[in-house]
């Protein structure tokens, strides 16, 4: 078996760290277990929150819809197991504030069964908008770690040709092993997903990066692309250094392209998804499954067991770790996601979730940070050697105590991926992104404040525009009216001969009307008593109009 | 089951500042060493006078700023800074002028700034400049290659101003100077055994001996490549030049790298991460600046030699730099 031999680039900076791989590896992936309850958190993914569509009391199958989309960039939310929904409530979720959000609370019947399964075609046969249709009802998120709905992912948009889709399986950060655990496992399922996500973005070509300290996971891959007879299909080996999983990182190495500043992968013609997506994406168009559960390492000398396990999405990571086999006595921190990118859980109740991919619970020796006070910068620029994003950290890191952020976005802190190479190195022990992250968070705040108020101003100044517009329009109608006075009066001025003339046809018609008057019609056959009638009235009239004098 | 809560990367490579600061230390032993046997023990009094200072100073600075003592004195800077001053004054400086020259370093240049990362000024180079404008005739006092004095008139001559004939006289780097100003040929000092193989005589070796604990800095990556670099290259371009223009007045490039404290300045002290520029272009810049300065300073200047000044005055521009040699920012152009 060969493996593609094909031209890599590198990127600036990055770590070779200590791997910590192997103690997870030993064992394959470990069997789905039910937990005594599921908690289902409706915010598993970036995006709007799902909308809960079962109420509490209710008996749900394994499958069945729980929650809807809650919005364009958003997915589904299906039951892991069978069971009946307590209660849909507030629940402390995994986030680094340890912030409580609505979850649905599945009491599991243990009987694990099945709701109706979509039939399904050929992915072949499908569109490429139905197939994405197909896997947003799935409720397929990136299982990388950042969670975004993978049916817009696939979405090719305005661009025509995608030129490469990358299956991101670098795996770049300690301890965590699950990608290699399932291509080992699973390589010929994850190289169908990956032909169904070539099919949805009509790609080219794809290529499969993978760190070379996983041998065993590239040759499983190759086989698997060498039996699918896809010739469009590579698998890459890749340098291993710390973080050429990252997205922008790993498209730099499998094609040299440079994602631009701010700017998406798409931008360049690359659409980047995780390897393990690839295989959810497979199970859910050529099998029909919704995403219910994903593999999870568990690893770090704090856990008796590390391993890697097939985990129901909302089970609880305290009753995981006690089916595993509990905690060593000398665990100091458990974190979610790995070492250099993670988040300390303050409470391991907390469930697992579409995007956790490691459980890292850690002793005292082998956590490294804070042993010593934090010193000042002495711009030693260590940082600024690892930093794979070519930024300044030590420069950020002023501007960040300073906050000054005008200048820190000036020096591209918005490039930053936060991917920890900068506090690794710093012989002073600053928690560099720390304050990147800080600063970064006081600029979303900012910009936000910014646009209540440019808000508030925008309808200030259209106020007073109107109500200068009104006084205009008030001071116009005057003018005119003015002027239409004046006209008018010049125009009695200058059409003295018309008006003299309607003036002596009008009373030409009056003398003619006086004349018919005075002289009454029909009276020449008048009798007397007729005759002695009228001189009566004619006599009250004049008497009437004596009395009130000349009415006009 | 709870747990603390900190934030990510959970791990680190274990490097600290007094680690360091400890290979600086360890890589100026060799170039020490030759100071001491071409100029006996002048050279490890001055440092003894030095330290001690320094860490008297530091303490009680630290005590005035109410900030915790033992951390800062333990990240060794104030040693750093102690050591290249006592290498940097005249061998048979008296006392009190180390003393002096101390606390303007550490009180002065570097506490009342902010302490360490803060200072914009090599602290070191700020005690020399302030001594060498006040008591210049004091900063003649070199001694003179393989002089036979002993350890007590050592401690005499520093302390209680013991003269000895024909034990000291001008630094080759000064007679260079003399050279060019009096219209003199560099053929009419050479027999006097001022310049040796290839620098200034005994110099060229504790020269050598620098260069031998810097390179090794940058081996271990305590130290960048450029700022070296930028440095000895503008030296010996600008020394070329001149050598080239008038090769009886000006000295060929090598005198001028391994004669004074070229080499030293070079890997030690423009080196100080804290005042120097911080990216990788701006240090070529930084340092090429300081070179031709010192170069210019040391021909045609009023002072000695005139690395310190041209540190100083580079430590100045370095904001500037810095800011116009930002590094490319990956997905820009």
């Amino acid at each position: 078996m060969s493996v593609d031999k094909q031209q890599l680039w590198s990127f600036h900076g990055g770590l070779h760290l200590p791997g910590h791989k192997a103690m997870s590896t030993q064992q394959p992936i470990g069997d789905v277990f039910i937990p005594s309850k599921l908690v289902l958190p409706l915010q598993q993914h970036i995006g709007e929150m799902s909308e809960a569509i079962v109420s509490a009391g209710e008996h749900v199958l394994k499958g069945q819809l729980l929650a809807k989309s809650g919005g364009y960039i958003s997915v589904p939310l299906h039951a892991p197991t069978s069971g009946t929904v307590i209660e849909i409530s507030k629940q402390v979720v995994p986030h680094p504030s340890g912030l409580s959000s609505s979850c649905i609370i599945l009491k599991p019947d243990g009987k694990d069964q099945w709701c109706e399964l979509d039939t399904h075609q050929r992915y072949q046969d499908m569109d490429p908008s139905a197939l994405r249709n197909r896997l947003r009802d799935a409720g397929i998120v990136g299982l990388g770690g950042a969670g975004f709905p993978s049916f817009i992912k696939l979405n090719p948009g305005a661009r025509t040709a995608i030129d490469e889709l990358i299956i991101n399986a670098a795996e770049c950060e300690p301890y965590i092993t699950c990608d290699d655990s399932l291509m080992r496992e699973s390589a010929e399922h994850i190289v169908q997903g990956i032909e169904i996500m070539q099919h949805a973005l009509q790609a080219k070509r794809c290529l499969i990066g993978i760190e070379d300290n996983k041998p065993e996971a590239c040759s499983a891959m190759q086989q698997a692309v060498e039996r699918a007879g896809n010739a469009s299909i590579r698998v890459v080996p890749i340098p291993t250094l710390y973080p050429a999983g990252g997205e922008k990182q790993i498209i730099k190495v499998l094609t040299g392209k440079e994602t631009p500043s701010q700017g998406l992968p798409v931008d360049v013609g690359i659409v980047c998804h995780n390897v393990a997506t690839a295989l959810a994406i497979n199970n859910a168009i050529n099998n029909g499954l919704p995403l219910i559960s994903r593999v999870i390492t568990l690893t770090g000398s704090g856990v008796n067991t590390p391993g890697n396990h097939e985990v129901l999405i909302g089970t609880p990571i305290n009753e995981w770790i006690e089916h595993c086999g509990g905690y060593h006595d000398n665990v100091s921190q458990l974190i979610m996601g790995g070492p250099m990118m993670g988040f300390n859980l303050g409470d391991d109740h907390v469930p697992v979730i579409k995007t956790t991919n490691c459980i890292l619970a850690l002793t005292e020796d082998e956590f490294h940070r804070n042993k010593q006070a934090t010193m000042p910068c002495i711009r030693c620029g260590a940082c600024m050697d690892v930093c794979p994003a070519q930024l300044l950290p030590q420069q950020l890191y002023w501007q960040a105590f300073a906050r000054d952020f005008d200048k820190i976005q000036d020096y591209n802190l918005f490039d930053c991926i936060e991917c920890g190479c900068c506090s690794y190195v710093c012989p002073s022990q600053i928690p560099l992104v720390q304050y990147y992250r800080f600063a970064k968070t006081e600029i979303w705040a900012q910009e936000r404040d910014k646009q209540h108020s440019d808000k508030a101003r925008q309808r200030h100044e259209f106020r007073l525009q109107r109500l200068e517009a009104d006084k205009k329009e008030k001071a116009e109608n005057r003018r005119k009216k003015l002027a239409a006075l004046n006209a008018s009066k010049g125009k009695t001025e200058n059409q003295d001969g018309k008006k003299a003339e309607i003036e002596a046809a009008l009373a030409r018609v009056r003398q003619k009307q006086s004349l018919k008057q005075s002289e009454p019609q029909n009276t020449d056959n008048l009798t007397a008593e007729q005759q002695s009638k009228i001189d009566e009235i004619d006599a009250r009239r004049e008497q009437t109009t004596d009395n009130k004098g000349p009415s006009n | 089951m709870k747990f603390s809560t900190t934030t990510s990367p959970y791990l680190h490579d274990n490097s600290n500042v007094s680690a360091v600061m400890l290979q600086v230390l360890l890589a100026l032993i060799p170039g020490i060493a030759a100071y001491v046997w071409w100029f006996g023990w002048a050279i490890i009094i001055n440092i003894s006078i030095a330290c001690v200072t320094a860490i008297i100073f530091e303490s009680a600075i630290l005590r005035l700023r109410k900030r915790p003592v033992y951390n800062t004195l333990s990240d060794y800077s104030a040693i750093v800074t102690a050591i290249l001053l006592a290498l940097a004054l005249p061998t048979l400086a008296p006392w009190w002028l180390i003393v002096v020259a101390c606390f303007f370093a550490i009180v002065i240049a570097k506490h009342l700034y902010g302490g360490i990362g803060y200072n914009p000024f090599n602290p070191a180079m700020i005690g020399y400049v302030v001594v060498l404008v006040s008591f210049p005739q004091h900063m003649t006092q070199w001694l003179l290659p393989h002089t036979d004095v002993s350890l007590l008139q050592n401690l005499q001559i520093q302390f209680q101003g013991l003269q000895l004939d024909g034990i000291s006289g001008a630094t080759p780097i000064d007679s260079l100077k003399t050279v060019v100003r009096d219209q003199q040929s560099l053929a009419d000092i050479n027999p006097a055994g001022l310049l040796g193989h290839i620098g200034g005589y005994g110099w060229e070796w504790i020269g050598a001996s620098f260069l031998l604990g810097g390179l090794w800095l940058i081996y271990k990556g305590i130290i960048s490549w450029q700022i070296p670099t930028g440095m000895l290259a503008s030296i010996a371009a600008f020394s070329m030049i001149m050598f080239a223009i008038d090769a009886h007045q000006y000295s060929n490039p090598l005198v001028q790298l391994f004669s004074g404290g070229t080499i030293l300045a070079a890997f030690f002290i423009a080196t100080d991460p804290v005042t120097a520029s911080t990216t990788p272009r701006g240090r070529l810049i930084y340092a090429a600046g300081i070179g031709i300065l010192t170069y210019i300073i040391r021909t045609w200047g009023g002072y000695p030699d005139g690395i310190a000044f041209a540190v100083l005055l580079m430590n100045m521009a370095v904001p500037t730099i810095d800011y116009y040699t930002r590094p490319r920012v990956f997905g820009t152009s």
